[in-house]
């Protein structure tokens, strides 16, 4: 009896075990790609068509769930805002709030768990169905690095596609904010300009957002890619491996905004 | 100097602890075409894959042009890569690439040809496996026979040296195989490589082997000339080249007792 039971208490603590060095192998091997990753990176840059047909397929094609759910987000931020702002009496407020809540936290995080939900699991389904249909190792014995042919481009284009989205996302915010708060509700479109302009500063606002939708852009492309070449090569695991890339992307993007705001109020 | 280009000596490679090859010796002289058979799981493709260098032996080496395959860098596995075109099993054509700029691929990755040679390099190897006309298709719009060629095309864009082939035969109906095969020899003939492949088509390997290799539990069990094998008598060899049911290599997987497990 009390041998079954320490079996089954050293089975529990073994399966932890495992599975704590399988978290941390995964955690190594996947800087070990990033690092790979950033050495291929010239071929990237060299021959950038591959880099620019990359853009497309995650920045373009990205565009519309972009713009409409950003349209959306800041209509319903200057609902909810002026909503609490009017009981204040200052409902002119409403354009800082938008720009703010846009710029700094919003844009860059929504845009990031857009991005995860819409280029990284197409991504990492492509490379998981490249690895499964042996096109990898076909470039590998052909004597073409599949880091610098196929990882380094995707990862740039996801680089360079989150900010603009993010910019993208936070301007069409404001619109939708604006149409909300100035037509519909009847703001003074004066008021929401000039006191947007006054209190949205450069250094403070746009560029710590900048910042973390780049920040973003490299978590998010990078989890996406490795998640689709750690993949097992059947139709289970890239299922696997595409659902992994959403929740860990959301979960990092979010888990990273909190750090870097922090820090960001900090300095 | 050697007349084998690719030499396998005393190999022996596993996974987990398990052999899967137990001290393998097999010679591939320069322009013939070598078989490696055996059954499914024999690590026939594993073979191929210690060739290309994709994985290291877990003990004996093999040399391709003289290089010890696992002591290369990695820049000179690519190099040796060069020389080398492989077929996989399914073809593992670029889908998101038409065929024209499949078979253009490994030309514009690792050479500095101009474009209009490319272009004309190309239409040559297509035409090479008939299918010129088919260079705007993107693969989703080929028969795996269709698909088998561009591949095969593509594998031999820039000359090889060696040319290995994953189950060439594989999922192929009679006239893509016969099709296939053709070409396997006379783009051998043509090119002066040596050709390796691996399958267990008896009769289509047969047809265009000038030597053959069986391979099963680890070991090599037979190798001869397709015309000794059909002859032998070895239980092996006699039971695969016949496609006997039974034999050293049983129907059933190992199993507990049929009627203990059924009863109880």
């Amino acid at each position: 009896m009390i041998n079954i039971i320490i079996n089954k208490i050293s089975r529990f603590l073994s399966g932890i075990g495992h599975r704590m060095i399988a978290r941390v192998w995964r955690l190594g091997a996947g800087a070990r790609l990033f690092i790979l990753a950033i050495i291929y990176s010239g071929e990237s840059f060299k021959r950038f068509h591959l880099t620019l047909r990359e853009i497309y397929f995650t920045g373009v094609m990205s565009l519309l769930i972009i713009i409409v759910s950003a349209f959306f987000v800041g209509m319903v931020l200057a609902l909810q805002g002026y909503n609490t702002l009017q009981k204040y009496g200052s409902s002119e407020a409403i354009g800082v709030l938008v720009a703010l809540a846009l710029v700094r936290e919003l844009g860059p995080v929504v845009t990031a768990l857009l991005f995860a939900g819409r280029a990284g699991t197409a991504i990492t389904a492509e490379i998981g169905l490249m690895k499964t249909t042996e096109q990898l190792s076909a470039m590998e014995m052909m004597a073409v690095n599949p880091i610098a042919r196929v990882v380094a481009p995707r990862f740039w284009a996801g680089v360079i596609s989150m900010p603009i989205l993010a910019a993208l996302f936070s301007m069409v915010g404001v619109l939708g904010g604006y149409l909300v708060a100035v037509p519909l509700i009847g703001v003074d479109e004066g008021a929401f300009w000039s006191q947007m302009q006054a209190n949205v500063d450069v250094r403070a606002d746009i560029i710590n957002g900048v910042i973390k939708s780049v920040v973003f852009g490299v978590a998010c492309t990078m989890i996406a890619l490795f998640e689709g070449f750690d993949a097992p090569p059947t139709a289970e695991g890239v299922s696997h491996a595409t659902t992994r890339t959403v929740v860990i992307s959301s979960l990092t993007v979010l888990g990273l905004d909190f750090v870097l705001t922090s820090f960001m109020l900090v300095v | 100097m050697t007349s084998n280009i690719v030499e396998i000596d005393n190999l022996s490679f596993g996974y987990g602890g398990r052999l899967l090859h137990k001290g393998i010796n097999m010679a591939f002289p320069k322009r013939k075409v070598v078989a490696i058979m055996g059954g499914s799981g024999s690590g026939k493709t594993t073979l191929l894959r210690l060739i290309g260098g994709q994985i290291k032996p877990t003990k004996g080496e093999v040399r391709v042009d003289g290089h010890v395959v696992h002591e290369q860098s990695r820049d000179g596995i690519y190099k040796l890569r060069r020389t080398m075109g492989m077929l996989f099993q399914h073809g593992a054509l670029f889908t998101d690439l038409s065929v024209f700029d499949n078979v253009a691929f490994p030309m514009r990755e690792l050479t500095d040809l101009p474009e209009s040679m490319i272009r004309d390099l190309v239409l040559l190897k297509l035409n090479a496996v008939g299918l010129r006309g088919a260079h705007k298709f993107m693969p989703t719009e080929l028969s795996g026979g269709m698909a088998r060629r561009v591949a095969l095309a593509r594998a031999v864009a820039l000359d090889p040296n060696i040319i290995m082939y994953d189950e060439p035969f594989a999922g192929l109906d009679p006239i893509s195989m016969g099709v296939v095969c053709g070409l396997i020899r006379s783009l051998n003939d043509a090119l002066g490589a040596t050709s390796i492949i691996v399958s267990h088509d008896v009769k289509e390997t047969f047809l265009i082997a000038d030597y053959v290799y069986f391979v099963a539990n680890g070991e090599v069990t037979a190798e001869g000339s397709p015309e000794d094998l059909m002859q032998s008598t070895l239980p092996f060899v006699h039971q695969f080249v016949h496609g006997e049911k039974d034999g050293p290599v049983p129907f059933h997987y190992a199993a507990p007792d049929y009627r203990a497990q059924l009863l109880g």
